[in-house]
Formats: C-alpha cells, sequence, structure tokens
C-alpha cells in the first residue's frame, strides 16, 4: 500500500487493487468518509476499524451502492463513478447481513446468482455444485436456505460470492454470529482462497483475530478516516529481528559472540541481553552460539507487536482529513 | 471438478450477453409460480371467455346454424370494434385479479430477506431488475389479453376474408396498444406497491384498493365536486376511455362522455411515472439513512 501525503509505502510490486484518491461520503450533512487516499495491492487486505469507522461505508462506495461526494477510486483498474458494471463483474461481495432469496433451494440460488453474473445456465449450475461442495454444504445443497441455520447462511454467501470465479472478494464481516468451529472453517477457506494466484481478498471486520489470521496488509479506519495501514507480514517480520535474551552464565562474552555473529547487542541487566538480529541471521544461530559458548539459555523472546497492539496505538492516532 | 479435488479456482468460460440477463429473474420467477396449481388452474380458466367468444365467431360465419335460425341480416350479431373491445374488457378483470396476486409476490420477498443487495453487486442494474420482474406479469398478462385478442381478430378475419380485415386492421393494433398499456400500467403499479409494502398479503389487497378503491374516491370527488377529473383516479375507467378511443367508439352516450381521453391517457402515464419513481427511491441495495 501507499499513502499519498502520508509517509508510508507499502513494498508490494503487482498493480494495485483498489486505489483511493481524495474519497469523500456524505449523507445528508454527516462527512461518513472523509477524504481518503490510498492505493492498495495486497493479496489478501483487512479493514479493521471500530462499529460506525466507516468500514462498510467503504465498501459499499466501492461496490457503487452509495453517491461519492467528492474524490474517486479505483477498483481493479475501473473507476468507480464512470465503470461500475466492469467491477462488479469481477467482484465478488459477500454481504455482512442476512441476504438471500426466499423460498429457493441453495443450489438453485447459487446457480441463478451464476447466471446474473453473466454465466451460462450449464456452467452455472455445475460452479453451484462445485463451489456448494468447497464451502461444506454439499450435503444440504438442496435444502430451502430458510431452513439454513446462521452458519450455512454464512456459507452459502460465501458460495454465491465466488460462484463466478471473481478476481476480488469482499467479505464484509464473514465470521459474524459463528460458532468457533464454523469460525475456523470461515477462517481456513478464506486463508486457501488467499492462496489462489488470481484473487485478491479485502475482508471487512471489527474482530482483530479474524484479520490477523487472513490478512497480509491492513488498513484501519476511524470515524470515517484512514488511521493507519500495517504490512502485517512485514510487521511480523520485523519484530522476530528484534530479540531478548537471558542467559546463565557469562552474558558479556555471549553478547561479544553475538556481534561477532553481526548482531547489535545491549546489555539489559539482570542476566539479560537485547539483541537486533540481522535478516541473514536464524535464531537457530543464537542456540548455536550458546551451545558452542555453553552458555545456558534462560528465555530466549522476540516483542511481537500483535495486530491488537497496532490497533489500540492506532485508535489513539488524531486525524486529518483521511491521513497519517 | 471431482469431489475429491475440492479446491477454489476461477472461472474462463463464456459469458452470456448483457442484454439477456433480465430474462434470468424472469425465468426463475415464472418456474415459481407455475408451480402453484392455483396461480396455473386461473390462467386456464381465464382462456374460457376467449373460447366462448371463438364459438361466437364461428357460430356467426356458420351457414347450416344460420339457416337454421333463419337471420334476417345473415348474421346473428355484427362482429365489429365494440365486440372486440368488449371481449378485451373481459380480460382486463382478469387482468386485474392475476395482477394483485401475482404482483406482490415479487419483489416484496427481495426486499424482506435483504436480496437487492446480491444482484445489484453484480453486472445488472435496476433498470434490469425491473424490467425481469416487470416481464413475468407482462407474460402473464399477454397470454390473457392481447395474445387472445388477435387470435380472435384472426379466426375473424379467415373467415370472412380480406376486406374487411384490411378495413378493420385499427381494430388489431387497438388490441395490441391497448394490452400493452394495460400490461405497462398494472406491472407497474404492483412492482411499485410490492416494493413499499413488504407484506405479501397487504401488497396484494393494495393492488386491489388502488384498482377499484380509487374508482370510488373518484366518483365521490366527482358528486361531490360536479367535475369529471376524479376519474384521474380510477384506473378501469381511464382503461376504458382510452380503449373507446382506440376502438374508435362513439363516445357520447357514456355518464362519463365529458371525461377526455387525452385526460385519460395523461392519467395512465402519470400513474406509470409514479409508480417508476416509487421503484427508483425504494430499489437500492442499502438504504441511505441521512
Amino acid at each position: 500500500m501507499n499513502m499519498t501525503d502520508g509517509g508510508q509505502a507499502g513494498s508490494l510490486s503487482s498493480s494495485p487493487v483498489i486505489e483511493i484518491q481524495n474519497l469523500g461520503v456524505r449523507f445528508g450533512k454527516r462527512d461518513i468518509l472523509k477524504n481518503l487516499n490510498c492505493t492498495l495491492s495486497g493479496h489478501s487486505i483487512g479493514l479493521l476499524g471500530p462499529n460506525g469507522a466507516g468500514k462498510s461505508t467503504l465498501i459499499n462506495t466501492l461496490l457503487g451502492f452509495y453517491p461519492v461526494s467528492s474524490g474517486t477510486a479505483r477498483v481493479l483498474g475501473y473507476d468507480i463513478r464512470t465503470e461500475m458494471k466492469k467491477i462488479r463483474a469481477l467482484v465478488g461481495y459477500m454481504p455482512e447481513n442476512d441476504s438471500f432469496i426466499a423460498g429457493m433451494s441453495a443450489v438453485t440460488f447459487i446457480r441463478m446468482m451464476g447466471e446474473l453474473a453473466g454465466l451460462p445456465s450449464e456452467a452455472a449450475l455445475e460452479r453451484a455444485h462445485e463451489t456448494l461442495f468447497y464451502v461444506g454444504l454439499g450435503e444440504a445443497r438442496y435444502r430451502k436456505l430458510g431452513t439454513y441455520s446462521l452458519g450455512m447462511k454464512q456459507m452459502a454467501k460465501l458460495a454465491q460470492a465466488i460462484v463466478h470465479g471473481p478476481k476480488l472478494l469482499i467479505l464484509d464481516e464473514p465470521t459474524n454470529g459463528l460458532d468457533p468451529a464454523a469460525r475456523l472453517r470461515m477462517v481456513k477457506l478464506i486463508k486457501e482462497m488467499r492462496e489462489a494466484k488470481d484473487l485478491h481478498i479485502v475482508l471487512c471486520s471489527h474482530l482483530l483475530r479474524d484479520v490477523e489470521e487472513t490478512c497480509e496488509e491492513v488498513l484501519i479506519l476511524k470515524q470515517g478516516s484512514i488511521v493507519h495501514y500495517s504490512n502485517l507480514a512485514e510487521e511480523r517480520r520485523a519484530n522476530r529481528r528484534f530479540v531478548e535474551i537471558e542467559v546463565m552464565g557469562d552474558e558479556t562474552g555471549f553478547a561479544a559472540a553475538l556481534e561477532k555473529l553481526g548482531c547489535e547487542c545491549a546489555l539489559a541487566g539482570g542476566k539479560r541481553i537485547k539483541a537486533v538480529v540481522s535478516d541473514d541471521i536464524e535464531i537457530r544461530d543464537i542456540y548455536r552460539v550458546a551451545a558452542e559458548r555453553e552458555t545456558q539459555l534462560r528465555r530466549l523472546n522476540y516483542r511481537r507487536d500483535t495486530l491488537e497492539d497496532i490497533f489500540l496505538k492506532a485508535m489513539e492516532t488524531e486525524t486529518a482529513n483521511g491521513r497519517l | 471438478m471431482a469431489v475429491y479435488k475440492r479446491s477454489y479456482r476461477g472461472y474462463s468460460g463464456a459469458y452470456t450477453p448483457e442484454w439477456s440477463r433480465f430474462l434470468i429473474l424472469t425465468r426463475y420467477a415464472s418456474r415459481n409460480l407455475y408451480r402453484s396449481k392455483a396461480i396455473t388452474g386461473f390462467l386456464i380458466a381465464c382462456w374460457l371467455p376467449f373460447v366462448v367468444t371463438a364459438l361466437l365467431i364461428y357460430l356467426n360465419h356458420n351457414a347450416t346454424i344460420l339457416s337454421m335460425l333463419k337471420t334476417s341480416g345473415g348474421q346473428l350479431f355484427s362482429i365489429d370494434a365494440k365486440f372486440f373491445k368488449n371481449f378485451l374488457q373481459i380480460q382486463l378483470s382478469a387482468a386485474f385479479i392475476v395482477t394483485a396476486f401475482i404482483g406482490p409476490g415479487l419483489i416484496s420477498p427481495d426486499l424482506g430477506n435483504n436480496a437487492l443487495v446480491l444482484y445489484f453487486c453484480r453486472p445488472f442494474s435496476r433498470a434490469e431488475y425491473v424490467l425481469g420482474k416487470l416481464a413475468v406479469i407482462a407474460q402473464l398478462l399477454s397470454l390473457l389479453t392481447w395474445i387472445p385478442g388477435l387470435i380472435l381478430f384472426g379466426i375473424q378475419a379467415s373467415l370472412v376474408g380480406w376486406t374487411w380485415t384490411i378495413d378493420n386492421l385499427f381494430i388489431a393494433s387497438a388490441i395490441f396498444l391497448g394490452s400493452v398499456i394495460l400490461i405497462l400500467v398494472l406491472s407497474l403499479l404492483a412492482l411499485a406497491l410490492s416494493a413499499w409494502v413488504k407484506w405479501k398479503p397487504v401488497a396484494g389487497a393494495l393492488v386491489l384498493g388502488v384498482i377499484f378503491l380509487g374508482a370510488g374516491f373518484g366518483a365521490a370527488i366527482n358528486g361531490v365536486m360536479r367535475t369529471q377529473l376524479g376519474h384521474l383516479l380510477s384506473i378501469p375507467i381511464m382503461f376504458e376511455k382510452v380503449l373507446d378511443s382506440l376502438f374508435r367508439l362513439d363516445q357520447t352516450n357514456r355518464i362519463y362522455s365529458e371525461f377526455s381521453p387525452a385526460l385519460a391517457w395523461l392519467g395512465l402515464l402519470g400513474i406509470a411515472g409514479a409508480c417508476l419513481y416509487l421503484l427508483s427511491r425504494k430499489l437500492r441495495a442499502y438504504e441511505v439513512v441521512r
């Protein structure tokens, strides 16, 4: 992700999935989204924020459901103001609320959704069966949707979003109301789909755990503005580089050995060493040095900012015109 | 894909043309409708007037029967514009009932189940949605109005020859045009009410209410205000007026003769426009709360 004027730049080289330029959305006199600017290119993007932050509004605006009051955005290269039909042909959307067509069996429903996306009738039927098996509703595919449990309805919503093989899958609170087992199944499916080469995922949630488990990039919104962008994969790597070690024995000698290995070390007192480990050094190298010097390692931690830390920090950030 | 190979895969096959996609809604909705034996039975019963009228046309040209009855003018009755208009008016009542029964079930369930978002997140516009739903009622009403009407015209034409057919071609166009106007107004009315009232039975009652109670209100307004403008609330009278003008019938002896056909046309257009406005207000993926 790149944030214009925001000072942060992502490292992903692929073409942008979503580019937002000075995007504003206003309902009546209320500014719901305020002058947002960002470029997202990741394979799986998380939209995080407290209730009312504008996550769903942003998604609905990108899908053309809400009118734009200022600026614009591009989804998969197409402008949301002028090329909405092209965008919708490439996007699969799983809405937050219960949405289905009454009196239909799951397979008829998914087939119809496939046909509406442009698939020929026979292909839509074939893919409806495949998709329902894929999301785990294979055995219940001839049942009426009205008889489904909440978890099954969520899966059916996911199936209708992927039946036409979209390039971008937008999931709005996909684990809402699911029991732990169903949540795990949903997260597993999202992770699997993330691996598909030609599919990007945008996951909108207020559940940090879901986003942490499934997303590479996270965009945090607060009161209609972007307050933080985080590349979780890079953040995880960076956190692993900062190591805190407690030894039994000669900590000064061990620190010197680590420095010889290529680490930057500082003695923290109480037999503790803080080390910044360079990229070419593996954690196992530290164990090897300890074994060679016959130094007992009592504790080895690498500091890791959880998404919760990142989120809480972001919530303390003041926003100005949608930029950091 | 084999079951053991369950994994996500994209779609790389052919796509259907965009213009034809509204018919998907029509196909699914119609399939649902014809599953109901009551509706299928009613639709078949609606063809009884056609059978009777076709029989009458046949009898009117059957020499044996005419000689048995010793008719003076060589015919039992005259088959003219009024004859076909009367047939269309009988079918009109059936059309009102069909619209009241079927119309409300078309949009209100989608609204009740938040399904609109699923349609509109696809390359499928609101206009296509309305067109798809409208086509459901339109095909049913076509089966009740202009299709049997034109078949009757064809039967009469085949029995009397070209001269009559050419002289009376305006009857065929009146049957078709009158039916199309009827279908458009009734379909839009049913869809608009269905979009605003989520409860199906209430929406159905409302369709009949607007059609028949409107006529009552219109008559009351005419009585109190000593005007003819109250007929603008009466869909049946406006239809009749429009049909009279299309079938080129003398309107001087009617009780509402002062109500001009132009006003009736305007009234029906106004109703259609109002329904379209109501539909455009209500048919959104998400309602914007200001």
